[in-house]
């Protein structure tokens, strides 16, 4: 899922300045899992910032709440519709794929981000999130021992470890464990070392020409080696 | 294409001696090519860092330039940290025009452990892959299958680490960069016999030449900081023993002591094909060591 954390206070204080009705929407997806923009988040944003506003004596604007199921969803967002008429902009929670999914949706409706979209992974345990993918659009979890070497090496890199690596920590972080040394010891459980004895050339870039698309419907184009 | 004087000696299986030493933060190089001067006579070649430890600095090519105004003898460190393909590419052509061609292919460091930690860390490639670029380039083409009009030539370096705490995927990717085309390796810092002997037995099965990586301590408490600090490095208990034995301000005479020590049994022991020296900033010792380990005669 992803994953994200939400704003400082200050930091949203400023961006909503300049409107005086605002609607703090929340995901009820994503941002609820990972604990950054669901309802319960929305509401205690909305009561920090009127703590804020109390205590600067500042406190003109007006808030509305409402969390959607999937604010990534056009569907969903029809939900909005009535609420955004009584509002001068939109503050969301959801990841910024909702926060863009709004402003499509509401071509002239100021929409603000209110959380940090950080990157795509798990929960390792309560209260920690942990990257696991980076999208990169050609999967080489086959031949890593299903440990993504893309996310999980500081580096990226595709033939092995650095020589960095100590206590089987990464050299960038000695709290995050060192991806070549899971991959390596998790290819040996599998009996499967001859996969990082392979060459790997040069990762190809290019299935990542931004914006992606896919488009299912039609024609699948492949994945792998294509543009 | 002649062979480097570096490879000729190679080739001739001489025991060969290289150093190191690190571009200035700024453009005054007074203080390199300094170094340079002290040290091209006495060494086989001069590595020319290349934003060691991920801080920004004077380019390694640039020093290699400057290796070469002054005789000396230049190996190029690349790395994959801060340039795409493309410039990688072009940094290889541009080394080979200016008739530098001991190139050390590295990933290069994290880009958390320098001074620009806010950069994007690039690492298009790896080292193993720049090592096949380089060997690509050779047979007059580019890494997207394109002809080049005038084919570069190299004799490729890569390092290993013998005495990490893991090794066996690292003997996974020496084997890689062997199998890539590297033709001499520097070690990353051997602070353990031990460790080297066990790692030459694996090595010597291939057709390279390994050059022991000597680096030069200071002092008993900077080998407790490369040790917290130093991505890899582990520094046995027993050396930094034997550096804190040393008095109040001689602790660069005991590390010397001690790098000598290394080099010359080494050496006797045929043990490597070479070393190569590190003495982080303290580039002037480095004659002494050679001459405590015989390698050269005093005053030379
Ligand atoms: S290899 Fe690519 S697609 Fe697969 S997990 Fe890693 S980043 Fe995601
Ligand atoms: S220590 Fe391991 S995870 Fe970290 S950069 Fe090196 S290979 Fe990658």
């Amino acid at each position: 899922m992803i994953v994200a954390e939400r704003k400082s206070l200050e930091e949203i204080r400023r961006t909503i300045a300049p409107y005086e009705r605002v609607l703090i929407v929340g995901c009820g997806t994503c941002a609820t899992v990972c604990g950054a923009g669901g309802e319960r988040e929305v509401a205690l944003l909305h009561a920090g910032l009127r703590a804020m506003e109390a205590r600067s004596g500042e406190g003109w604007h007006t808030f509305l709440e409402f969390t959607v199921k999937r604010q990534c969803d056009a569907e969903f967002l029809d939900a909005l519709v009535d609420r955004v008429r009584e509002v001068d902009a939109v503050l969301s929670l959801g990841c910024g794929i909702g926060v863009q999914a709004i402003a499509e949706r509401f071509p002239t409706l100021p929409v603000l981000p209110g959380v940090n979209t950080s990157f795509m992974g798990m929960a390792k345990e309560w209260g920690v999130w942990d990257e696991r993918c980076a999208a990169c659009g050609d999967c080489r979890l086959a031949e890593t021992a299903g440990i993504c070497p893309i996310t999980r090496c500081a580096k990226g890199i595709l033939n092995g470890p650095c020589a960095g690596t100590k206590n089987g920590k990464c050299e960038a972080n000695n709290e995050m464990d060192c991806a070549w040394v899971l991959i390596y010891q998790r290819l040996e459980k599998l009996h499967r070392l001859e996969d990082m004895r392979r060459y790997y050339p040069p990762r190809n870039f290019r299935v990542i020409p931004r914006p992606r698309r896919i488009v299912s419907k039609a024609e699948v184009a492949v994945g792998g080696n294509n543009g | 294409m002649a062979k480097s004087s570096f490879e000729e000696k190679l080739d001739a299986n001489e025991f060969v001696v290289t150093t190191e030493v690190g571009p200035p933060k700024g453009c005054d190089v007074s203080g390199l090519v300094h170094d340079i001067d002290l040290l091209k006579d006495k060494v086989d070649a001069i590595n020319v860092t290349d934003h060691q430890s991920s801080v920004m600095r004077f380019p390694s090519i640039g020093g290699c330039l400057l290796v070469k105004e002054q005789g000396g003898e230049p190996v190029l460190q690349v790395t994959c940290r801060d340039r795409n393909r493309l410039a990688l590419q072009a940094e290889l052509l541009f080394a080979h025009s200016r008739d530098i061609h001991n190139v050390l292919c590295l990933t290069g460091d994290s880009v958390d452990v320098g001074d620009h930690k806010e950069a994007k860390p690039v690492f298009d490639l790896d080292s193993v892959q720049l090592l096949r670029t380089a060997r690509l380039m050779e047979t007059g083409t580019d890494t997207s299958g394109n002809e080049l009009k005038g084919a570069p030539q190299f004799c490729l370096g890569a390092s290993v680490h013998p005495g990490a705490d893991f090794i066996e995927p690292q003997l996974i990717k020496f084997d890689k960069k062997v199998e890539a085309g590297a033709k001499f390796f520097q070690t990353q810092g051997v602070f353990d016999l031990a460790s080297l002997r066990r790692f030459m037995q694996y090595a010597s099965q291939f057709d390279v030449k390994i050059l022991a990586g000597i680096i030069v301590m200071a002092s008993a408490r900077m080998a407790r900081y490369m040790n917290d600090n130093v991505p890899g490095i582990t520094v046995p208990q027993p050396v930094i023993d034997e550096l804190a034995t040393a008095e109040k301000g001689k602790g660069l005479q005991k590390g010397v002591e001690i790098a000598a020590r290394f080099v010359k049994t080494i050496k006797e022991e045929k043990l490597c094909h070479g070393v190569h020296i590190m003495a982080v900033g303290n580039e002037k010792i480095v004659p002494d060591i050679l001459e405590r380990a015989e390698l050269i005669s005093v005053g030379a």
